[in-house]
């Protein structure tokens, strides 16, 4: 397997320091890192699970409206940023292991780095509850 | 192929005696296969090359890592560039809002140089480096992208079966000791993969390092695990501190080694050394 690009590996060193949910996925939208706060939205730990196909992530947080309907993986920002290679913003429900809802707001960005080629996406989960 | 290297001092050139066992000349080496060459950088060792007994073919091909300083400095003076008779084709990264050739001019210009670009004698070709590996004669050429300030690649050198990889101001990981464990997440382990020889930069120790995180550069240890982990053959520690002695830099390396274990040699940087893979 070929190493990721630069720009690729500095964003997990940097999801790596932060202490918001971050997402890495690559350029078909293979969830290829996640940093430690993600794995409590994931509910699974990056190291046990590897990369995860799009069809997988996509739905375990299971993501819903306000109303309890579900949100497709192609209606996520971070899909919207892999399909369009823009930024994506939305603000969404996600169940917590607990089966509890909680609102939280998604921001997406490409990641397109000094070889002018579109390495993949990050995207930031936060959580509107959350104190800071 | 063999390779020479002319400068093995990152930062700025030294002339103390203290640094000239190491050598005081800034990075540059040179590869060489029967009567075809490539330079890779030109620091002021680039000015150790003969450029008149041997290898005299009319194009000189350079390819730089990067615009920093110490690996431009010696562009301005080695002796071809004023041969109206020399092609003189200059590599370097693209990556940038500014064309590669502008990036250079502002270096190769009034007041920092007395002459500008357009003015010099030789036939000066400047490439932006391609995405994908080429080829210059015999050699086949990878650049990849990796973690040093400002757009930085580093080299993979091929002939044949053998390689060489040439990664001189490398800091891998940011503030971490340890590399990821996964390969692919390692900057720059495809072109160290099973390399015949790699040099790249171990400008530090670990302790030194601990207070000079972001600034581009790794410690021995970073540089020897990346070499266990790509399975490289043969490390060149290289881009050392100028405000080091040799003493310095050999007592850190020997305190290094006698506390790891690898099974393949590690050795310091020797400016003039030539090394056959």
């Amino acid at each position: 397997m070929s190493a990721h690009e630069i720009e690729i590996i500095l964003s997990r060193q940097l999801a790596d320091c932060l202490t918001v949910p971050v997402f890495i996925v690559d350029p078909e939208g293979t969830l290829i890192f996640y940093n430690e706060p993600a794995e409590q939205i994931l509910g699974q730990r990056f190291q046990d699970t590897g990369e995860m196909r799009v069809g997988d992530w996509g739905n375990a947080f299971q993501p819903h409206d306000k109303n309890g309907n579900e949100i497709p993986p192609e209606e996520l920002p971070l899909v919207s940023t892999i399909k369009t290679h823009v930024p994506a913003h939305k603000t969404f429900w996600i169940k917590s292991l607990e089966g509890k809802s909680f609102k939280i707001s998604v921001t997406s960005i490409p990641i397109i780095g000094r070889s002018k080629e579109f390495a993949g996406a990050l995207a930031i989960f936060w959580d509107n509850d959350l104190k800071v | 192929m063999r390779i020479k290297l002319h400068g093995t001092r990152g930062a700025y050139p030294t002339s103390s005696k203290e640094t000239q066992k190491l050598g005081g000349n800034t990075p540059c080496i040179e590869i060489i296969e029967e009567n075809e060459r490539l330079i890779l950088d030109a620091g002021t060792g680039i000015l150790n090359i003969d450029f008149d007994s041997y290898h005299t073919s009319d194009r000189i091909d350079i390819l730089l890592t990067h615009l920093h300083m110490d690996h431009i400095q010696g562009l301005g003076f080695f002796k071809p560039i004023f041969d109206p008779n020399k092609e003189i084709h200059i590599w370097g990264p693209g990556g940038s809002s500014y064309p590669l050739k502008d990036r250079l001019n502002s270096f190769l210009s009034p007041p920092l140089f007395p002459v500008v670009l357009r003015d010099i004698p030789s036939k000066l070709v400047i490439h932006e480096l391609p995405n994908e590996p080429f080829r210059l004669g015999k050699f086949r050429i990878t650049s990849k992208f990796v973690c040093h300030p400002g757009p930085t690649v580093g080299f993979r050198i091929e002939l044949e079966s053998k390689s060489v990889a040439y990664i001189p101001d490398h800091e891998p990981m940011l503030g971490n000791p340890y590399l990821f464990k996964e390969d692919n997440w390692i900057s720059g382990f495809d072109l160290c993969s099973n390399t015949d020889l790699l040099v790249h930069d171990s400008q530090y120790s670990r302790e030194e390092y601990k207070n000079k995180v972001g600034w581009g550069h790794c410690s021995m240890e970073i540089a020897a695990e990346l070499s266990e982990r790509a399975r490289a053959k043969r490390l060149i520690m290289f881009h050392h501190d100028p405000a080091q002695t040799d003493t310095d830099r050999s007592q850190k390396f020997k305190k290094f080694i006698s506390t790891h274990t690898y099974d393949f040699p590690i050795e310091l940087a020797v400016q003039g050394q030539e090394i056959e893979v």
